[in-house]
């Protein structure tokens, strides 16, 4: 990340330089992954919709033998790895569009991290819980 | 130092006329960052489901009451809106629908759409929970 007026450190063009990478040199990662994630949640909406359905007015113990079971737990851990991932991209692209300085903007983007990975681990460890039935 | 000139600024929301895709695309914002909190109830419930009962009783008197109820009927909503919402982006990503009547027709759908699945899944909810 150098500032954009610093001189240029070879005798390559500033076009050359950014051609086919972007400005973050990692190009169209995110909104490729922003895709990837949408089309898996739609895949998954059916089955989690479903899973909700068959835990609604149950208790907690049958809660749990129910989110336990190995193909329930498979889809819900899919769909919170999709879920927290794309919501961790998006709520990253408000951040840069409404928050313009830039002490603010990258302690934004890092509590967004922070917030994202641990409710993934949270619920992750959750059900890995219930999986193992301690 | 130099003054600093008030250059004219491009306009923000409140100066254009209001179009049904426009207010499709700030639905779609609204509700992924709601759906980013909501993730948190989520979170919430899997955990309690993982820990005992009375943690587990916790969520439930949460969810059945007028408020919580209220937020999970919106939650529903914000995931349903934003996933059909989402398809619609989708149809552009291959290039399709930019004509004016179809980005009218895929808005339409998409709210129509997000609001009917919502009742449509919490009549079935009431139908099934209830009988439990």
């Amino acid at each position: 990340m150098s500032a954009p007026d610093s001189p240029p450190k070879s005798m390559r063009t500033p076009l050359g330089r950014v051609r086919n990478l972007g400005a973050s040199h990692s190009g169209t990662s995110d909104f490729w992954r922003q895709r990837v994630t949408a089309v898996a949640m739609v895949l998954l909406m059916v089955p989690v919709i479903v899973v909700v359905m068959m835990l609604l007015g149950r208790n907690q113990a049958g809660a749990a033998q129910i989110l336990g079971s190995a193909p329930i737990a498979i889809i819900m851990l899919l769909f919170i790895i999709a879920s927290v991932w794309h919501m961790k991209i998006g709520m990253q692209v408000v951040i840069e569009d409404y928050i313009h300085g830039e002490k603010l903007k990258l302690a934004s983007i890092m509590a967004n991290n922070f917030f994202c990975i641990a409710v993934a681990l949270a619920s992750i460890y959750a059900i890995l819980k219930l999986s193992s039935g301690v | 130092m130099t003054a600093r000139i008030e250059r004219p600024l491009s306009p923000h929301l409140q100066t254009y006329r209001w179009t049904l895709t426009m207010a499709l695309s700030i639905i779609h914002r609204a509700t992924g960052v709601a759906l980013y909190s909501g993730t948190l109830v989520l979170a919430w419930w899997l955990i309690a489901a993982a820990t005992g009962p009375a943690a587990y009783a916790n969520v439930e008197a949460f969810t059945s009451n007028f408020i919580g109820r209220l937020i999970v009927f919106g939650y529903t909503w914000a995931l349903l809106h934003h996933m059909l919402s989402g398809i619609r982006h989708f149809v552009w990503d291959l290039g399709y629908g930019f004509k004016a009547s179809e980005r009218e027709a895929l808005a339409w759908g998409s709210a129509i759409g997000g609001i009917s699945l919502t009742v449509l899944l919490w009549i079935a909810a009431y139908a099934i929970g209830g009988g439990r």
